[in-house]
C-alpha cells in the first residue's frame, strides 16, 4: 500500500480550475519533488493531501485513510503527516520548546517531560539546542525553518509534507536547512516536497512531478526527469530555474 | 475662585449642615457619602458590563472568523444589531420594551438591566476588534495549527486567540475607558451612579461648579486606573523578539 495516493483529484474555486484530474502516488519511504511554475497548483495539491483544503473530485488515502471522506478523523490522521511551511508559522506566543511540545501534550496526550526531552532531541538534530529557551522572533529565518521542521518531527509522522520549505529564506540559510532535509530522506523518512530546488531533488529525489495549470504534466524518475523530460513546458522551466 | 465652597461635600444631605469630619453617621449621609456611593456604582456598572462585553465580544468575535457560515452570520448580525442602535436607546429599549416582551425581566433590577445593555452593546465593537485580531494574523498560523492534529477549537485557544489578544490589548484599552464613560447613562434609568448624583446634588445645592469637578475628577481616575491596568497585562504578555505585538 503507497503511503500517499492521490487518485483523479480535481478542485474548483467557482469556475476555476486549480486542480484537473491529478493522479500520483508516494511509496513508503520515497522521497518526491514536486515543480512547476507559479501558480499551477502545487500548494494546493499538497494542501489536499492532508485536508487543509478540500476538493471536489477524486480521492486521497494517506496511509489507506481516505482524507475526503466524511467519517475521517482529520485531526488525528493529520496529527502524523508532518507539514513544513514556506512562512515557518511557527507560534510566536511560545518559547521555542513550547512551540516543539505542544502537540506532543495537547493532541498526543504526552507527559510534558517526555514531550520536552524528545523536543529538545530533535532541537539538537537540527543543530539549534543552545536555543531552546528563545522566541521565534529572536532566531533568523533559517534557524526558524529547521525548528519548524523538529516541530513536525516531534509528533512522530508517517510521512512529511513541505511547501516551499526555503523560498523565503536568504541564499546563505538556504544550505541548512536543505541539510536537515536531505538527512531525513536518507533516514528513509516518506516525503512528498514542493521545491525548486534541483540540487536536492538530484540529491535524493526518487521521483520528480511538474505540474501547469493544475495538471500534473510530468511524474517521472529523477534520472529521466533531469535526462530528458518530454513536455516542452518542463523543459522551459527547468532551463529557466537551473540556469539561475 | 474665592467663591469656592468645597465643604459643601461635608454637608449633610438633608438638613444642609456642615459636618465636622465630613462623613455621616447613624443614619446621616453627607454629599462626601453620597458621591463615593455613586462612584462605587459607577463602578460596578462599569466592571461587570466589561465582564459581559469581553465575553460576548469575544464569542462573537470568533464565530466571525470561523468556517461556518451559519455561525458567521450569527456573529455578524449580533454586531450589527448592537452596535447600530443608539445606547441610550439601547438602555431605554431593556428597561421598558424588552420586559413587556419577556415577563420573567419584569422584577429584574434595573442596575442589571443596565449591565446588560451596556455590556451587549460593548460586545459589538469588541466582537469588532476580537475579529480585526484573528483575521490580522497571517493565514498559515491557522493552517500550521490544523497541520498539527488541532481541532478547530483548539487552533483558536493555543494559538490564534493568545496573539489576536495580544494584538488588540490598544483598542480594548479604549474600550475599557468607553465603558467607565459611557456608564453615565445609567442615569437614566435612575441608577445612583456618579452622573446622577451630580445632577441632583447640584439642584439640591447650587454648588455645581465643586460637584462637577469633583465628579470629573472621579472619571478620570477610573478610566486612568484602567489604561494603567491594561498597560500592566499588556508589559507582562508581551512577546520576546516581536517589536511590537502584530509583526510578522
Ligand atoms: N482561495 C482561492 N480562491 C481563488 N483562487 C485561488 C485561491 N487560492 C489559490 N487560488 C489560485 O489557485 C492557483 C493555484 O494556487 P497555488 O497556491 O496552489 O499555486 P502554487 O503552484 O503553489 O504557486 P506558487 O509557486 O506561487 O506558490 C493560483 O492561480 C491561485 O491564484
Ligand atoms: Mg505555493
Amino acid at each position: 500500500m503507497p503511503m500517499i495516493e492521490i487518485k483523479n483529484v480535481g478542485k474548483w474555486y467557482g469556475d476555476f480550475n486549480v486542480l484537473a484530474d491529478c493522479t500520483t502516488q508516494v511509496e513508503k519511504g520515497e522521497v518526491i519533488v514536486v515543480c512547476g511554475p507559479s501558480g499551477s497548483g502545487k500548494s494546493t495539491l499538497i494542501k489536499c493531501v492532508n485536508g487543509l483544503e478540500p476538493f471536489q473530485k477524486g480521492e486521497i488515502l494517506v496511509n489507506g485513510t481516505s482524507v475526503g471522506a466524511p467519517g475521517t478523523n482529520l485531526s488525528r490522521l493529520r496529527s502524523h503527516v508532518g507539514m513544513v511551511f514556506q512562512h515557518f508559522e511557527l507560534f510566536p506566543h511560545m518559547s521555542i520548546t513550547e512551540n516543539l511540545t505542544i502537540g506532543q501534550v495537547k493532541v498526543l496526550g504526552r507527559g510534558k517531560e517526555e514531550a520536552r526531552d524528545k523536543g529538545l532531541k530533535l532541537l539538537d538534530r537540527v543543530g539549534l539546542k543552545a536555543h531552546a529557551h528563545k522566541f521565534p522572533g529572536q532566531l533568523s529565518g533559517g534557524q526558524q525553518q529547521r525548528v519548524a521542521i523538529a516541530r513536525a518531527l516531534a509528533m512522530d509522522p508517517i510521512c512529511m509534507l513541505f511547501d516551499e520549505p526555503t523560498s523565503a529564506l536568504d541564499p546563505e540559510m538556504i544550505n541548512e536547512v536543505l541539510d536537515v532535509m536531505v538527512q531525513l530522506a536518507k533516514e528513509g523518512m516518506t516525503m512528498m516536497c514542493v521545491t525548486h530546488e534541483m540540487g536536492f531533488a538530484r540529491k535524493v529525489a526518487n521521483r520528480v512531478i511538474f505540474m501547469d495549470h493544475g495538471r500534473i504534466v510530468e511524474d517521472a524518475d529523477k534520472d529521466e526527469f533531469f535526462g530528458t523530460p518530454r513536455s516542452d513546458r518542463a523543459q522551459q522551466f527547468l532551463a529557466k530555474i537551473l540556469n539561475h | 475662585m474665592a467663591d469656592w465652597d468645597w465643604q459643601v461635600f461635608c454637608k449633610d444631605t438633608i438638613e444642609g449642615e456642615v459636618i465636622p469630619r465630613c462623613f455621616g453617621g447613624g443614619g446621616d449621609i453627607t454629599y462626601l457619602d453620597w458621591m463615593l456611593s455613586a462612584w462605587g456604582w459607577t463602578l460596578s456598572v462599569s466592571l461587570l458590563s466589561l465582564a459581559v462585553a469581553i465575553v460576548f465580544g469575544s464569542l462573537m468575535g470568533i464565530l466571525r472568523t470561523t468556517p461556518n457560515r451559519g455561525l458567521v452570520f450569527l456573529g455578524n448580525a449580533w454586531t450589527e444589531l448592537f452596535r447600530n442602535i443608539p445606547l441610550l436607546v439601547q438602555i431605554v429599549l431593556w428597561y421598558h420594551v424588552v420586559p413587556a416582551f419577556i415577563p420573567a425581566l419584569r422584577g429584574v433590577p434595573s442596575f442589571l438591566l443596565v449591565v446588560a445593555a451596556l455590556g451587549l452593546f460593548t460586545s459589538a465593537r469588541i466582537s469588532e476588534q476580537v475579529r480585526a485580531g484573528i483575521q490580522s494574523l497571517p493565514r498559515g498560523q491557522r493552517m500550521a495549527g490544523l497541520a498539527m492534529g488541532f481541532t478547530l477549537p483548539q487552533t483558536y485557544r493555543f494559538i490564534l486567540l493568545p496573539m489576536a489578544f495580544r494584538i488588540i490589548i490598544p483598542p480594548l484599552t479604549s474600550e475599557s475607558m468607553n465603558i467607565v464613560k459611557n456608564s453615565s447613562v445609567a442615569f437614566a434609568v435612575s441608577i445612583a451612579e456618579l452622573t446622577l448624583f451630580a445632577m441632583q446634588a447640584q439642584e439640591e445645592t447650587a454648588r455645581g461648579i465643586e460637584i462637577y469637578l469633583a465628579v470629573t475628577g472621579l472619571y478620570f481616575i477610573s478610566a486612568f486606573a484602567i489604561n494603567r491596568i491594561m498597560h500592566f497585562i499588556e508589559g507582562r504578555v508581551s512577546v520576546p523578539g516581536l517589536i511590537a505585538a502584530g509583526g510578522k
